[in-house]
């Protein structure tokens, strides 16, 4: 009996210790993003301001701002959702629905998983020499958008997939059995079905295209912008202009990287509020994935 | 038995999964508006058997038909290759093992079978998914919440749900996949006497792992075993005097 007692005791002893490393290693991790957090607002909250979201960047550190560099980073976005999302959707479901499992689908899913671990720099040198050299769309928002759409296109292809897989068998085959064709069964169903997990990969995907930096430099973005593009809302017929997409640009990283490299302690403050802001819109982006998988997963339980 | 109209005949069937054979040299006539049932132990081929009649195997790569399915009153076999699965599944509807509503509200479940169509006429709809839940025996059940999910329905509902589905689109013949294998007894009776209530207007043909079921509810049995047919017959027949040893020896419970 006491010996058994003995034996539990020793047992729990491990239990307790791998707690303890468990949770040590848990706060690594909160903590490390907590003190980021904190630093970043400790040296760059004084510069937050309505001014400094409006101002275009300046030699005079308490002048510049970053209007330039987060309308770049929208309109950019805004061409990246354009380009990657039709196309990573329709890919993905081509090869979940229609693709005959063969080796030749097999290579293009095995290329399509690589594709994801490239590095977003290799992404740039491709844009150069097929945006850029090619297509001649110079070093446009146009090139920059699609350049970071070619870098989260295999991440929109596989939670396109990863959703659609998530679909049981009985439900495509109670929509077959009616009579219903491939695309009736995608369009009532695959589709709206798989909707919640397809967004869900779409803006993570667009969180980390936003603070990329790399490909946007390798492709030609300017690092002082001192003007707007071309609005896109105009007031006469047909009320849109798509002249922006010709526009040089810059984005937020790439102020900050312009900042930082720079001797001066004040713009360091400023990269420093930059980061703030950056770091705003991916937390909101995230916060708007969550809450729209769970409006999905709500209404679908399998 | 009044009527003797053969609606559907298997003829020399066979069926191939890849190099598998499950289903070899298969001979059974599928009585109009009667309820034919297939017994057997799990993989004889009873469900391959039933899901060749609305071609749901074309769905699968590397799956092969041999032999003919006449569909009457044209004499067409339906498993020839030229001849479109999709228009076969119009006419030919199936209720699965588990009930497998669509995550929407009943309403749309129902109406489904229709969009397919290309109805959009709004009064047609309301009508026919009306007629369609009264055929299934749930409207009294959900008149009242028509336009809430399928989902906050029970087993029972809704796997009478999915008869509703497949009687909405007016089949010629309804094919049962062991319907009540997921259900418990009460809601397992009310679907029997659903099924030998609906084969006053349609065709039935019902696989089955419970054979006090199909000796309840159908006019005639097939018993197959590793994917032969071994004894087609009236039901009473099969379960009092069936010819084959084999049979006798299953529905005793001898094996199985």
């Amino acid at each position: 009996m006491n010996d058994l007692k003995q034996r539990i005791a020793y047992n729990k002893r491990w239990d307790t210790a791998f707690m303890i490393a468990g949770l040590l290693s848990t706060l690594v991790g909160f903590f490390l993003l907590t003190a980021l957090m904190i630093d970043l607002f400790m040296d760059g909250a004084e510069r937050l301001s309505y001014t400094f979201l409006t101002s275009f960047p300046s030699r005079f550190p308490e002048k510049a701002g970053i209007l330039s560099a987060w309308v770049g980073s929208f309109l950019v976005l805004l061409v990246t959702v354009f380009a990657a999302i039709p196309i990573g959707i329709a890919a993905g479901i081509y090869l979940e629905e229609y693709a005959r499992k063969n080796w030749i689908t097999n290579f293009i899913e095995l290329n399509i998983v690589n594709l994801a671990g490239v590095p977003s720099i290799v992404y740039g040198l491709l844009a150069v020499g097929m945006f850029v050299q090619i297509m001649k769309l110079g070093e446009s928002i146009l090139t920059g958008g699609l350049t970071l759409g070619l870098l989260i296109l295999p991440m929109v292809i596989m939670a396109t997939r990863e959703s659609i897989r998530a679909i049981p068998t009985m439900i495509r085959e109670a929509s077959y059995a009616t009579g219903a064709t491939k695309w009736q069964t995608v369009r009532w169903h695959i589709l709206p079905y798989s909707m919640g997990g397809i967004l869900t990969g779409i803006i993570i995907g667009l969180s980390r295209a936003i603070g990329e930096t790399a490909p946007i430099i390798t492709v030609g973005a300017l690092t002082f912008i001192a003007f707007l593009p071309t609005s896109p809302i105009s007031y006469e017929f047909p009320f849109f202009s798509v002249k922006w997409f010709m526009d040089p640009f810059t984005v937020v990283p790439i102020q900050m990287f312009n900042w930082v490299s720079r001797p001066q302690q004040a713009f360091q403050v400023n990269a420093a509020a930059a980061g703030i802001i950056l770091m705003v819109m991916t937390l909101l982006m995230n916060g708007i994935a969550i809450y729209i998988r769970y409006r999905f997963r709500k209404r679908i339980k399998w | 038995m009044v009527n003797e109209t053969t609606k559907a005949l298997a003829r020399n069937l066979n069926f191939h999964y890849g190099a598998v054979q499950a289903l070899r040299n298969i001979n059974i006539p599928i009585f109009e508006k009667q309820v034919t049932a297939l017994i057997g132990p799990s993989g004889c081929g009873k469900t391959t058997f039933l899901r060749c009649f609305n071609r749901m195997h074309d769905l699968y790569p590397n799956n092969r038909y041999e032999g003919e399915i006449i569909l009457y009153p044209e004499t067409r076999n339906i498993i020839s290759p030229d001849v479109d699965p999709i228009e076969i599944r119009m006419r030919i509807s199936m209720v699965f093992q588990k009930p497998n509503p669509f995550p929407k509200s009943i309403y749309e479940n129902v109406a489904y079978g229709l969009r397919v169509r290309g109805v959009s006429d709004k009064r047609f709809l309301d009508e026919r998914v009306e007629t369609s839940l009264r055929g299934a025996a749930i409207w009294d059940e959900v008149k009242d919440r028509i336009n809430s999910l399928a989902y906050e329905l029970s087993g029972g509902q809704q796997q009478r749900l999915c008869i509703a589905r497949a009687l909405a689109t007016d089949p010629e013949i309804i094919l049962f996949d062991e319907p009540t294998s997921a259900l418990d007894p009460s809601a397992t009776s009310k679907i029997e006497e659903l099924i030998m209530e609906l084969k006053n207007t349609v065709t039935i043909l019902i696989v089955t792992h419970n054979m006090q079921q199909a000796a309840r509810i159908s006019d005639r049995t097939g018993f197959m075993m590793l994917g032969e047919l071994i004894e087609f017959d009236q039901t009473v027949k099969i379960f009092t005097t069936p010819s084959e040893k084999l049979t006798e020896e299953y529905i005793t419970g001898r094996f199985g």
